[in-house]
C-alpha cells in the first residue's frame, strides 16, 4: 500500500513542486544527515529567492552551502553559519537575509509547526538579542520569551532506511534535525540510502511515522563526506 | 605562575560528579573529558542529538554519521542513545543536564555570559549555547582571565551582547576559581603564586573575599 509516495530518483520526486520563492526546511547538522540527491536537484532547477531553515548551510561546495554559490538562497534561518566562507561574503555584501535562532528554539519552533501549536513560550534567550521585539511573559516567577513556531513549503529530509509508505528510520547522530523539520513542511520530500518493502522494517522501531512523509526515492552516494575527521591520539 | 590550559581542565574537571550529565562546549571544555577523575562516572551529552558520548575513533572506527556538536568524529558507547534535535533540547531546557561548560569573551558579576558575538565582525552564530545557559542546572565558565589586550573579562556588566542573563555560576580562568553569588565574584582557589592583589588589579568585577 502507499507505493504512491514511492518515486525513482531525486528529478522525478521533485516534480511539480519546485518554484522561485519557496521556504524550504532541510534536516541535517553541518553536512551529516543532509539530503543532498534532493538539494542536488534544487541547484540544477535554478530556481531562485529561497528561504531556507537550517540549522547550518552546509560548507562551501557541499550540502546547502551549493545553492549559496549559484545565489539560489535569499534568506537562511540557522543557528550557526561558520565553516562557509561564501555565506560571509554574501551576508556582509548584504546580498543574503539571516536570522539566528537558538539551536534548541529552532528544532522546537519546527517541532511545533508540525504539532499544531503556533507559538510557545522559553527561557532561551531571555535579555539577549533574540527577545528584542518578542512578547515576554512572567510564568510562575520567571521570564519566558514567545517564539513562534515555524512552517514552510517543503521538508528536504534525508534517513537511512525508509520503506513504501513512508516510514523512516535514522542513523546514528545523522537524525539531528530531520524529524523536527519533515514534520512543519506542507511537502516532504526523503532520500533514504535504503528503500524496502512495506512490511519489511520493524515497526517498533520506526523513528518517523510514514503520516509525515509525501514523497521519497532512493538517492545515490559516493561515500559520506566528514567535516572533521579527528582521531584518537 | 598562573594555571596551564591543561590545569584549568583539570580543575573543571573536579566539578563533575557521579553520575552527572555534561554537555561540553567546543574547545577547551571539549578537553575536560580528558581529565574526569578515576571512578567518576561521568555521561556526555552532545547537544546534535546523543547521550553517552565516547573518546574519538580510531583510523578504522570513523563513522560519518557519529559527529559531535563540534562536527568532530566521535565513538559510541554502549549506554549511548540517538535522538532528534528537539528531544536533545528538551532534555536540556527541561534541566535534565547537570552541568555544562563551555568557554566565554565575558562574564559579568550577575552571572551574565557573552559567548557568542563581537559586533563588527563576521557572526557565526550562537548555536546551542542559549539554550544551554537558560536550561541546564549548572554553568562553569573555562576561559583566560583577560583577553589578548590585558583587558578583564570579568566584568561588572558585559559589553558584548549576551548569550544569557544571570547564567553563570563558576568561572575558572588561568588566575583562579570563580563563585557568583549574589553579592559579587567569591574566589574560592587561586593559582600557585598569583596573589588577590593581582586578581583585583585584573578583574573590573567586584572581589568580595
Amino acid at each position: 500500500m502507499s507505493s504512491k509516495k514511492v518515486y525513482k530518483n531525486a528529478h522525478d520526486a521533485m516534480d511539480g513542486i519546485l518554484r522561485d520563492g519557496l521556504t524550504i526546511l532541510s534536516g541535517g547538522f553541518g553536512i551529516c544527515g543532509i539530503a543532498e540527491n534532493i538539494t542536488e536537484e534544487i541547484k540544477k532547477s535554478k530556481i531562485k529567492d529561497l528561504t531556507v531553515v537550517s540549522n547550518n548551510c552546509g560548507i562551501d561546495g557541499h550540502g546547502l552551502g551549493t545553492l549559496l554559490q549559484t545565489r539560489q538562497i535569499k534568506k537562511m534561518i540557522s543557528s550557526y553559519v561558520g565553516e562557509n566562507k561564501t555565506f560571509e561574503e554574501q551576508y556582509l555584501n548584504g546580498d543574503l537575509e539571516l536570522e539566528f535562532s537558538p539551536q534548541g528554539t529552532l528544532a522546537e519552533r519546527c517541532r511545533a509547526g508540525g504539532a499544531g501549536i503556533p507559538a510557545f513560550f522559553t527561557k532561551t534567550g531571555v535579555g539577549t538579542v533574540i527577545a528584542e521585539g518578542k512578547e515576554t511573559k512572567i510564568i510562575d516567577g520567571v521570564e519566558y520569551l514567545m517564539e513562534k513556531a515555524i512552517r514552510g513549503d517543503l521538508s528536504i529530509i534525508k534517513a537511512w532506511k525508509g520503506d513504501d509508505s513512508g516510514n523512516l528510520i535514522f542513523r546514528k547522530t545523522a537524525r539531528n534535525f530531520n524529524p523536527p523539520m519533515a514534520k512543519a513542511g506542507d511537502i516532504c520530500i526523503v532520500e533514504v540510502e535504503q528503500l524496502v518493502k512495506t512490511g519489511e522494517l520493524n515497526p517498533d522501531h520506526i523513528h518517523l511515522p510514514g503520516i509525515y512523509v509525501d514523497r521519497i526515492f532512493e538517492g545515490t552516494y559516493t561515500g559520506k563526506k566528514i567535516e572533521f575527521i579527528t582521531l584518537t591520539e | 605562575m598562573s594555571w596551564t590550559r591543561e590545569e584549568m581542565c583539570n580543575i573543571a574537571a573536579q566539578e563533575l560528579k557521579d553520575g552527572y550529565y555534561c554537555n561540553l562546549g567546543i574547545g577547551m571544555p571539549t578537553k575536560v573529558a580528558n581529565y574526569i577523575p578515576e571512578g567518576v562516572n561521568v555521561t556526555l551529552q552532545s547537544e546534535n542529538g546523543m547521550l553517552g558520548m565516547g573518546p574519538f575513533p580510531k583510523q578504522n572506527e570513523v563513522d560519518a554519521d557519529i559527529i559531535n556538536a563540534g562536527k568532530q568524529t566521535i565513538t559510541e558507547l554502549p549506554e549511548t542513545s540517538y535522538f532528534d534535535s528537539s528531544e536533545s533540547f528538551a532534555m536540556i531546557r527541561g534541566g535534565r543536564i547537570d552541568l555544562s561548560i563551555l568557554g566565554a569573551l565575558q562574564v559579568s558579576e550577575e552571572g551574565d555570559l557573552a559567548n557568542w558575538m563581537i559586533p563588527g565582525k563576521m557572526v557565526k552564530g550562537m548555536g546551542g549555547a542559549m539554550d544551554l545557559v537558560a536550561g541546564v542546572k549548572k554553568v562553569l565558565i573555562l576561559m583566560e582571565h583577560n583577553a589578548r589586550d590585558g583587558k578583564p573579562k570579568l566584568l561588572k556588566k558585559c559589553t558584548l551582547p549576551l548569550t544569557g542573563r544571570s547564567v553563570v555560576d563558576t568561572v575558572i580562568t588561568d588566575l583562579g576559581k570563580f563563585d557568583i553569588l549574589p553579592n559579587g565574584i567569591q574566589v574560592k582557589e587561586i593559582a600557585p603564586n598569583v596573589s588577590i592583589d593581582e586578581i583585583r588589579s585584573k578583574t573590573e568585577a567586584t572581589i568580595i573575599n
